[in-house]
């Protein structure tokens, strides 16, 4: 079938939820309203008031109900609205789900998806605009899964229910419904934790995630440059090992991410290619990144994240040198 | 005797008769809800706030104020010109009879109500401007000590931080903070209410019980069947008050701020009903019924109070029509003066994030301007270029 991102986030939850009957979703507006991006439409109808849950508005238990669910042996999905409104649960996942294996010495697990709208672009008020997966993938023991295109929506959506641990799961809500592509019908996994390369080149290597691939590609393309392409799909744990290899072979890199660039995935990139490949480059890793102040309410959103221009400039320097 | 036993807030043990443990439920609490003007107009009269004739007529004028202003944005908002806009219709009296207590050293903290803010000063051209997300529009609201919380619950502590430095300081100001039946589940709302009663910070809890939070409704929100009772349970007391009605609204809000300024924190639930959608960008078909949301137009808070001014015989010197002329008049100005609010240059993105902008910060304002000069084509990329 020819799906968005979030047709393949639905797709993903009722093959799942067909699949395997531990698997609860539960969160604000999920149920009755088929959630606010309908990602979780038709699942109430067909999986029944005791399996989708219409939760109270609390952020702090739904992550941490989830987290209770999970240790007693079911598969919960959450639903975070909006990636802005994580922030009030950041508690229950450094403090429990993210170490409750590590706590019990691997008596217990917890295996849970928080999934959640992320990024700026779609007009909404604040705290609507977030993309912290830097802050997230600080956390010891959670995973952070943040897809680009429908294929590996679905792919991944399923693999991280089936994790043992717990995996916060970003969807690019900028690109939720700008493409289709083919989304197989049938059940298949993209497996968490592994980069995929989406255009091979020779030239310089760029690293980007999520809602970042299509200007990044787009940048490739205007550019005429001969880039490799690798799209990080899993943020942490980092596959450290096919930038570094990619970077080995071009010699120069640029890495594109739409949350603030300090402290943030792109230095940690850098980081990576300095431990491996530090003598393979031929220039300095560039990084094009929003910027290092809340993300503007709607009227400026779109000078925040990188576009196609940005991202041509910071390759034009990393080839020039 | 035990530390638990010797705790002098517990009332004595029981277990005579026959022994068993018994439940405290619900039904040990009566719940009253305060009500003044009746659904059918009759009235109270004993108990009609001592507010004279203007004053009276102000609060008919505010409420349409409401009702008029929200249904212009939801209008501009079909047309592209706002982002989402969050209509209050139905919800009028709630709204103007708590506002109108305010007095101007007052800190409010706003949920779901925009009228509060013009009626202490904030110009119309300001929350046009916020809803078409320009930052600029919160100046204002902050200069009449006012902020609209977008992250529910979570202003429920600043409120509670605010009314502490009142109370540090021996002032006579109020905090409001009005939150939703939906903020009421959140963490935040706990803690916050909770360190108010503890401390006996002179705060006031404003609910406006609208029976949905996007599309989950009341029932679903919560096992009690009221939200003033949970204020008990953290040592606050608390209004019940039927939010239909204006004049009961003002009565329990002004009696709420008697026993704020006092030094005491107050919960007031105002029970009343959202009757357009979330916002503009939900569907309220999906999760209620045409039936429900018609019993409640029918009950209009603007038809109720209507009622009582004729009765009272205040209604002859109000022009319904010309009220709502000069309301869409000082729209239709706000709308021109928010569309020549002048465009902004980019460095308004880095402006305000610290008192003083660090090195790296800088440094990414000039990476980013010398960009824009170098690369015009960058505006073709900006969707929406920032405009006013």
């Amino acid at each position: 079938m020819q799906a968005t991102i979030v047709e393949a986030v639905n797709d993903a939850l009722h093959t799942e939820m067909a699949a395997d009957d531990r698997v609860v979703v539960l969160g604000e507006d999920v149920a009755k309203s088929g959630g606010v991006f309908r990602a979780t439409d038709e699942l109430l109808e067909e999986f029944g008031g005791d399996r989708v849950v219409d939760t109270p508005l609390s952020e702090i238990a739904i992550v941490g109900g989830a987290t209770g669910l999970a240790m007693y042996g079911y598969r919960p999905v959450a639903e975070i609205q909006f990636s802005g409104f994580l922030p009030p649960a950041f508690d229950q996942l450094v403090s429990n789900a993210s170490r409750i294996r590590w706590r019990t010495r691997g008596a217990l697990n917890a295996p849970m998806v928080v999934r959640m709208p992320y990024g700026a672009g779609v007009r909404a008020l604040e705290h609507h605009s977030e993309s912290l997966e830097g802050a997230y993938g600080h956390i010891p023991g959670l995973q952070i899964v943040v897809p680009s295109t429908p294929h590996d929506t679905k792919g991944l959506l399923l693999s991280a229910i089936r994790d043992p641990d717990p995996v916060l799961f970003m969807e690019p809500k900028r690109i939720y419904r700008s493409f289709r592509e083919e989304v197989p019908e049938d059940d298949y996994e993209v497996p968490l934790g592994e980069a995929a390369v989406r255009r091979e080149g020779e030239d310089v290597t760029v690293v980007a995630w999520g809602s970042m691939m299509p200007p990044t590609l787009e940048a490739v393309e205007e550019g005429d440059v001969d880039a490799e392409v690798i799209d990080l799909r899993t943020v942490s744990p980092m596959d450290a090992e096919t930038v570094v290899e990619s970077v080995k072979k071009t010699g120069r890199c640029v890495v594109v991410h739409e949350g603030p660039r300090s402290i943030g995935v792109g230095s940690d990139v850098v980081a990576r290619i300095n431990d491996e490949a530090l003598m393979y480059l031929e220039a300095p890793v560039e990084r094009v990144t929003g910027f290092d102040t809340p993300v503007p309410l709607l009227s400026m959103e779109d000078y925040y994240f990188p576009h196609p221009p940005r991202i041509l400039d910071a390759m034009e320097r990393a080839l020039s040198v | 005797m035990s530390e638990r036993e010797s705790n002098d807030r517990s009332p004595s043990a029981t277990g005579a008769g026959d022994g068993g443990a018994r439940y405290l439920t619900q039904d040990d609490l009566e719940v009253p809800t305060h009500r003044i003007v009746a659904p059918d107009g009759s009235y109270n009269a004993g108990a009609v706030p001592d507010l004279d004739d203007e004053e009276l007529r102000d609060l008919y004028r505010w409420m349409v104020t409401d009702r008029v202003f929200c249904r212009r944005m939801v209008n501009i908002q079909r047309r592209g010109e706002l982002g989402t806009f969050g209509s209050t219709r139905g919800q009028e009296a709630s709204i103007v009879g708590s506002a109108s207590t305010l007095e101007p050293d007052d800190w409010l903290f706003v949920g779901r109500a925009w009228t509060p803010m013009f009626m202490r000063g904030v110009p119309m051209r300001d929350m046009i401007l916020f809803w078409r997300g320009i930052e600029e529009g919160q100046k204002s609201f902050a200069e009449h000590n006012s902020q609209i919380a977008i992250s529910i619950g979570s202003h429920l502590p600043l409120a509670a931080g605010v009314s502490w430095g009142m109370d540090l300081d021996d002032g006579d100001a109020v905090t409001t903070a009005y939150l939703g039946d939906g903020a009421t589940s959140t963490g935040a709302a706990h803690e916050a209410i909770n360190l108010a009663g503890a401390l006996r910070l002179p705060a006031l809890f404003f609910c406006q019980n609208n029976q949905y939070a996007i599309s989950t409704n009341f029932e679903s929100q919560t096992g009690a069947s009221t939200i003033a009772q949970k204020a008990l349970a953290y040592g606050i007391d608390a209004i019940r008050v039927d939010g239909q009605d204006v004049l009961a609204v003002y009565d329990a809000v002004s009696t709420a701020k008697e026993r704020v300024r006092q030094g005491e924190p107050v919960f007031v639930e105002s029970v009343t009903y959202r009757l357009d959608a979330h916002t503009t960008s939900d569907d309220p078909t999906r999760y209620r019924d045409d039936e429900e949301v018609e019993r409640w137009e029918e009950d209009d808070p603007i038809e109720r109070y209507r009622s009582f001014l004729e009765a009272e015989g205040l209604w002859d010197d109000i022009d319904h029509d010309a009220i709502v002329e000069e309301i869409e008049a000082e729209f239709d100005e706000a709308l021109a003066a928010a569309n020549e609010f002048e465009q902004r240059g980019v460095e308004e993105l880095f402006a305000y994030v610290y008192d003083e902008m660090p090195p790296e910060l800088a440094r990414q304002l000039a990476e980013f301007e010398d960009l824009l000069e170098r690369r015009p084509e960058m505006y073709d990329y900006v969707e929406q270029r920032p405009k006013g």
